[in-house]
């Protein structure tokens, strides 16, 4: 399970970007912040790498490593 | 740990964040690797302690929730030193920027990696000062613009790893923002490294630097950095002019030494009259 936290991202892309997988896509719509947060659309493409995590500045995202998300 | 909270949160003071750094930054990469190579390095976090001096990139001690101290610019090391001295079961890290080492703190770099104390120092080279603004440092690459070098700088950069490893570090790593994964084993190396560590860190600031070089968003600044990079053992059998505007990473320097406050500690209990042979000793020998 992937989470982009809204309170913390600041939209730099990074994620989008450089995600080898390209999971991230931009929303369309601003976030609570005025912020377009990317959202993880292509998820099941993820191969948790870890390197979104490591990447993002603002210390916004977290991947699960098993999808259990109960 | 909170559910859905990035793996790198429970070292942080969560109260102070979002951090003051610009969308994109590279300082909180650097954080990021930080982490991750103290991880590897299994390093105590309740052992550790952060010294900064002023800049952006100064800042990153004041978000990490452990003991730190924010210094003067330019001399982070200095206080570290102390630090070390003092008592030399703490694990000691510096977070300076190229300015704050090279230009005002240039002399107390030289001289810490000349003793071979054992402290980590990060620099995190985003080629300018950019918290006053956008001038030019020791770093920022000749031809490059800062509100200091409207026509571009004429001087020679310092490549601040080959002089580190001039004045005798004994672990010297350069990366960059864009190979995170290289950077966290650097750091992991220069923590467990007993003696002066190293690593500069080549990064984005999108901001000032980006913004006056045509490179201006951390996107662009990140795919530089990944296409200039050439790893240091290739560049080594290059000729100067093929390597015009590159980045050189990879390990400089690797080579064991004996360790400053190690041998203070030594000559301490050679030279004691009290018995009590430790740094943090004398003075309270009466009480
Ligand atoms: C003694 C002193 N001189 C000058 C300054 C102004 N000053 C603050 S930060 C800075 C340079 C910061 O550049 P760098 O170390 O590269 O950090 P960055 O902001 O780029 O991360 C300068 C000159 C100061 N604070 N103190
Ligand atoms: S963990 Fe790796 S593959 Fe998955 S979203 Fe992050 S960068 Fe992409
Ligand atoms: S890298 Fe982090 S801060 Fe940047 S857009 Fe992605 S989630 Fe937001
Ligand atoms: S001015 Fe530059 S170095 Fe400072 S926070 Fe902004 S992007 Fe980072
Ligand atoms: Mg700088």
């Amino acid at each position: 399970m992937i989470t982009v936290n809204e309170n913390l991202c600041k939209g730099c892309n990074l994620c989008t970007e450089f995600c080898p997988q390209k999971v991230y896509k931009e929303s369309e719509k601003l976030g609570k912040k005025g912020i377009h947060v990317p959202v993880p659309v292509d998820e099941e493409k993820c191969k948790k790498c870890g390197l979104c995590a490591l990447m993002c500045p603002d210390q916004a995202i977290r991947v699960d490593e098993e999808d259990n998300d109960e | 740990m909170v559910k859905g909270e990035s793996p790198f949160m429970k070292y942080l003071r969560r109260d102070r964040l979002p951090t003051i750094f610009c969308a994109g930054c590279g300082n909180g990469i650097v954080m990021n690797t930080f982490f991750n190579g103290m991880e590897m390095a299994e390093v105590d976090f309740d052992n550790l302690i952060l010294v900064s001096g002023i800049g952006c990139s100064s800042r990153i001690p004041g978000y990490v929730a452990c003991d730190s101290l924010h210094t003067t610019h330019g001399r982070p090391i200095s206080f570290a030193t102390g630090i070390k001295l003092a008592n030399p079961e703490h694990d000691v890290a510096v977070f300076s920027g190229d300015g704050d080492a090279a230009a005002i703190g240039g002399n107390h770099l030289i001289h810490g990696a000349r003793r071979n104390i054992d402290i980590t120092v990060i620099c995190i080279n985003n080629s300018i000062y950019g918290m006053t603004g956008g001038q030019i440092s020791p770093t920022s690459p000749k031809g490059s613009y800062g509100t200091t070098a409207p026509y571009g700088a004429l001087e020679r950069p310092f490549s601040l790893a080959d002089l580190v490893t001039a004045a005798g570090g004994t672990y010297v790593a350069r990366w960059t923002t864009a190979h995170p994964v290289q950077l966290s084993k650097a750091i992991k190396y220069g923590l467990q490294n007993k003696g002066f560590s190293f690593i500069e860190v080549i990064s984005q600031c999108p901001t000032y630097y980006g913004r006056k070089n045509k490179l201006r968003s951390p996107i662009d600044m990140l795919n530089w950095m990944k296409e200039t990079s050439i790893n240091k053992r290739r560049a080594d059998k290059m000729e100067e002019e093929e390597l015009q505007g590159k980045i050189i990473v990879g390990e400089f320097q690797k080579k064991p030494e004996p360790e400053f406050a190690e041998k203070l500690c030594k000559l301490l209990e050679e030279q004691c009259v009290t018995g009590k042979p430790t740094a943090i000793r004398s003075a309270y020998q009466e009480d």
